[in-house]
């Protein structure tokens, strides 16, 4: 397995082994355990939360560790294009300014990734605990995440993972614990290892079918309010009803694979 | 980062000796390997420490482009992978009066200490020390040359064109709309995109 050389750190540290558990790329192996901690394992990627350039930074570390069993090459060539990928339409998002994460650093080589760490809990989970009462709330919302898919979408970028686990609700560094309602805050879209750009009518429209589908089935009970969703998406940027008109066709041929089978 | 390698850094405002400086780094006189940089071109503490830490990086995975850790660093400022521009944008030249000056140590130089490259500097740096600190590179940088070096956009007003309201995607205001903040987190991004494949 080709490695990147780097000279033997004078701390007690072994030089990172194949295993994927706990064995993090240079220059993160030398930093002190505590420091970084897991906080997810992704099929593609682990997550950890540690600090960047100064102790009181939070962020977010991105690891794509190899993977063994692949050819080596094809597997650097793929990790290495895989986090390049995310990074470049992470700067681009941020640039057209749709809420995303920033980019702090980046080693593709090494095949990590360093992020701005978002406050705040996944829109998933903002939802599960809200208010049952505050329908408005609810609704305005929505109407945000049509606003900001539709951003997205409206600078030719595709998440392609699109779901409420993988947009967090930023709260406003003005907000007090009491006057929230439990869904303010900014929504910041996540996790776009498979993100695209250059897309075509189709993508978008099956990006919306994804966070359709998912949607429905980790709120059941908000499901019926999901056209709120389209509805803003739909006044989001020029081209969107066309890209709603072909996630009708895209529905429709989903159905119809199930009645197939 | 590994504990043999320190980063020291330095910040001089009024300063008057500027082109010898320059002509020293030049020359290669070994006594002056620092990164000089214009701190009229540095936005904030994490602007400069960001392009510090991938110079680092890039020293550890033996994958310098340039001559050495501290050219290295100028050149991590840049969004693109012209070493020569990054020297005339973000280096010292005979008109910068705020300086920045970083010096790396590393394990063949352990004789490189605060105290010793703190003397060397005061001695040879015609100008006013100052705190490193995000207060001071407000006061110095030249927020619009810096945005127009890094083509990067400042926030828009982000509505679609019917909502004139000032709560934009649940928020009313507050770190999103500060624009030294949001040029910041572009500039990191573009830095760590440099010279990518």
């Amino acid at each position: 397995m080709s490695r990147t050389a780097h000279p033997p750190e004078p701390v007690a540290v072994p030089a990172p082994t194949n295993s994927k558990v706990h064995a993090l790329p240079p220059p993160f192996d030398s930093s002190p355990p505590e420091d970084l901690e897991l906080i997810t394992q992704g099929a593609e990627a682990l997550v950890y939360k540690t600090t960047f350039l100064s102790p009181t930074t939070p962020a977010a570390l991105k690891v794509r560790p190899s993977k063994p069993w692949r050819h080596p090459t094809l597997d650097k060539r793929l990790t290495r294009q895989r986090i390049l990928a995310e990074s470049r339409v992470l700067v681009k998002c941020k640039k057209e300014g749709v809420p995303v994460p920033a980019v702090l650093a980046l080693d593709w080589e090494a095949g990590w990734l360093v992020l701005e760490w978002i406050e705040g809990m996944s829109v998933k989970e903002a939802i599960r605990r809200r208010d049952t009462g505050d329908e408005t709330g609810l609704r305005t919302l929505l109407e945000r995440i049509g606003q900001v898919v539709g951003r997205l979408h409206g600078i030719g970028v595709v998440h392609g993972d699109l779901t409420t686990s993988n947009m967090m609700l930023r709260p406003d560094a003005s907000a007090t614990t009491t006057a929230s309602s439990g869904l303010d805050g900014e929504i910041v879209l996540i996790d776009f290892g498979l993100a695209t750009q250059a897309t075509q009518e189709e993508d978008r429209a099956v990006d919306l079918y994804v966070l359709e589908r998912a949607f429905g089935s980790t709120h059941p009970k908000e499901e019926g309010m999901f056209d709120v969703v389209l509805e803003a998406y739909g006044k989001s940027y020029k081209g969107a009803k066309t890209t709603l008109r072909r996630l009708e066709d895209v529905r429709m041929r989903g159905r119809k694979k199930s009645m197939v089978g | 980062m590994p504990p043999e390698l320190a980063l020291h850094v330095a910040m001089y405002t009024d300063v008057e000796n500027a082109s010898f400086l320059k002509d020293q780094l030049l020359a290669g006189n070994a006594e002056f390997e620092y990164a000089f940089i214009d701190a009229s071109m540095i936005l904030s503490t994490k602007h400069v420490l960001a392009a510090a830490f991938r110079a680092m990086n890039d020293h550890l995975n033996e994958r310098l482009k340039s001559r050495n850790i501290h050219s290295e660093i100028v050149f991590c400022l840049s969004p693109n992978n012209n070493i020569g521009e990054a020297f005339r944008r973000f280096g010292v030249s005979e008109s910068t009066r705020n300086l920045l000056v970083l010096k790396v140590a590393t394990a063949t130089t352990p004789d490189i200490t605060l105290e010793s490259v703190s003397k060397h500097l005061s001695t040879h740096i015609q100008g006013k020390e100052c705190a490193f600190d995000d207060a001071n590179f407000r006061k110095v940088s030249d927020v619009e040359r810096i945005r127009k070096v890094y083509k990067a956009n400042l926030p828009t007003s982000r509505s679609s064109s019917k909502s004139g309201k000032p709560v934009v995607n649940g928020t009313s205001g507050g770190r999103e709309f500060d624009p030294i903040w949001s040029l910041e987190r572009q500039i990191l991004g573009l830095m760590a995109l440099r010279g990518a494949t």
